[in-house]
């Protein structure tokens, strides 16, 4: 468990986080969104006890990350946004001294190596110096040395940053395989990024907290918008939205019926509601005897939820 | 303890790897040869002055070796990022340091060795003993060992790497010419200044002819310790700042 209170980091006079509280369950994916500036980085470097917090506390597996930072040290392993490598080293050499350097003993690193480079797919570039490999192995080998001493406790800081397609996808495979065994902290400005490969998250703007849950909450909890999109055969005679809008008018949760626009040899009206009516919208539309092509539902999503989060932030600023 | 080893490993493995260290190291012997042909073996002929001459000159190349070994210890760190994993890992300042500081002595002995041909010339030629040569070279080793610890403290303030090595040449500039400085001043002032110098006091009197003084020992000592302590505060300073 990951618990911080009133957490607070100022540089110099300039506030760059906080306060901030949250929890954090083992064993879940837990991701920090937020746009560029929004505290993310300095977030995770005091949970990795790089930075030491200007105020509140933060515990890490019950350890206080101040007063005992060796402790959380050996509990966590840490990727930040450009990776700590040597360039200089062979990949293999390089994550033996990064685990050495964390306590193993050189027999616990033979054993551990095998695995982490099947989990990291590194074996084929494993005996190459770090300099010559491509940036997406790169950021593997960084990824690596994060877990070669086993932590309890991942903590990637924009890991898919700079990586093409291909590689994006192999990173999120392999932070799919860490969460089986691992507490992972993710930070990303991509929404995508941290909708596919968390469990929680926890929305950052302007040093603060904008929101945390799952996804689906914090849709759920702070959207009351959601759409249903309706799409009819136009009708022979009479004005379609002036039909729609009379079909509609006794159904429960409609807020507004937008401009149709023609789609697919019909017409398509968005209609904002205020909760889920499909089967009260399609009952309608086909006793106004419309012929009802084809319906959509869309809940608030989490681009649109992380917007209005920031944008309802910038607004209390 | 073996934070430091498994940090002394590394850094003297990054050093045998390093085209820029070997090359350092060319450069300098080749000047140490220069300085050698060019201003020790040519004048007075008597072997012990020769090999005072050649002290003389080394004691220069020990500090530029010193300095140049060093610039870079914990400022390339910083602008490559790898120091997130020395900071970000269970170990503590003091053997971030040592264990550079270790590193980059050793290098500097490998290099202070392979210049050891020159004395023995001027051994087989002449009149001196290996003793003298042995006070010699701890000299060398000590008044180097100076320099990478001031080196190593200016690393360690900043990133860059440039300003870095500007820092530490300003610092051990001072260092060296405190005795001239104190020349234009009077009383406990411009004895404790003179006794402050790095160069013409305690190598110049002491390890340059061959004699040993405890207190010129106990000075470079003190001279890298307080430069190594300095570096282990502005590390800490700046990893949980």
């Amino acid at each position: 468990m990951i618990r911080a209170k009133n957490l607070t980091k100022f540089y110099g006079g300039k506030r760059a986080l906080g306060p901030i509280s949250f929890e954090i369950e083992d064993g879940k994916t837990f991701g920090f969104l937020g746009l560029n500036g929004a505290g993310k980085t300095t977030a995770l470097r005091i949970l990795a006890c790089d930075l030491r917090p200007s105020a509140g506390t933060i515990e890490v597996g019950g350890v206080d990350v101040v007063a005992e930072p060796h402790e959380v040290r050996k509990k966590i392993g840490f990727l930040p946004e450009t990776p700590p490598l040597y360039t200089d080293m062979a990949v293999v050499d390089y994550l033996a001294f990064a685990g050495e350097i964390r306590g193993m003993s050189r027999a616990d690193v033979k054993r551990r190596m095998g695995s982490v480079l099947e989990v990291t797919d590194l074996g084929e570039v494993q005996d190459d110096p770090i300099g010559t490999l491509s940036h997406g192995f790169r950021q593997r080998v960084g990824v690596a040395q994060a877990i070669i001493h086993n932590p309890k406790f991942i903590i990637l800081d924009e890991p898919t940053r700079g990586l093409d397609p291909v590689q994006i996808v192999e990173m999120r495979k392999l932070i799919h395989n860490l969460k089986e065994k691992h507490t992972v902290l993710i930070s990303s400005h991509i929404l995508t990024e941290i909708s596919q490969t968390c469990d929680r998250l926890l929305v950052l703007g302007r040093g603060r907290v904008l929101g945390v849950g799952t996804e689906a909450e914090l849709a759920g909890t702070k959207s009351e918008i959601r759409s249903v999109t309706v799409t009819v055969r136009a009708p022979g005679s009479g004005d379609a939205k002036a039909l729609m809008k009379k079909a509609l008018e006794a159904v429960d949760g409609v807020k507004e019926i937008g401009d149709p626009s023609e789609q697919g040899g019909g017409l398509s009206f968005v209609i904002a509601t205020a909760k889920d009516c499909r089967a009260d919208v399609s009952r309608a539309v086909v006793g106004a005897q419309l012929d009802l092509i084809k319906l959509d539902y869309s809940r608030g999503e989490l681009e649109s939820t992380f917007l209005r989060l920031v944008e309802g932030s910038d607004g209390s600023n | 303890m073996a934070a430091t080893s498994i940090i002394y490993r590394r850094e003297l493995g990054a050093y045998l790897r390093s085209p820029f260290a070997w090359v350092i190291a060319a450069v300098l012997l080749l000047v140490d040869g220069i300085f050698f042909r060019g201003f020790v073996l040519p004048g007075q002929n008597l072997s012990a002055i020769v090999l005072e001459r050649y002290f003389y000159w080394s004691s220069g190349v020990a500090m530029a070796a010193g300095l140049l070994l060093s610039f870079r210890l914990i400022a390339e760190e910083r602008t490559s990022n790898s120091i997130v994993l020395l900071t970000t890992s269970p170990v503590r300042d003091s053997q971030i340091i040592i264990g550079k500081f270790l590193a980059a002595l050793t290098f500097l002995a490998i290099l202070l060795v392979m210049s050891i041909y020159m004395p023995l010339l001027i051994k087989v030629r002449g009149k001196i003993t290996y003793s003298q040569i042995m006070v010699g070279y701890l000299g060398l080793l000590l008044v180097g060992s100076a320099a990478l610890s001031i080196g190593l403290f200016a690393s360690s303030m900043v990133k860059n790497q440039v300003l870095s090595a500007v820092i530490g040449l300003a610092i051990l500039i001072v260092m060296v010419f405190l005795y001239q400085f104190a020349k234009t001043l009077d009383g406990t002032v411009k004895d404790v200044l003179q006794e402050v110098d790095l160069w013409w006091i305690h190598f110049q009197n002491g390890f340059m002819r061959g004699v040993l003084n405890l207190k010129d020992l106990i000075y470079y000592l003190a001279v890298i310790y307080l430069f190594l302590l300095l570096s282990v505060k502005t590390l800490e300073a700046k990893r949980w700042q």
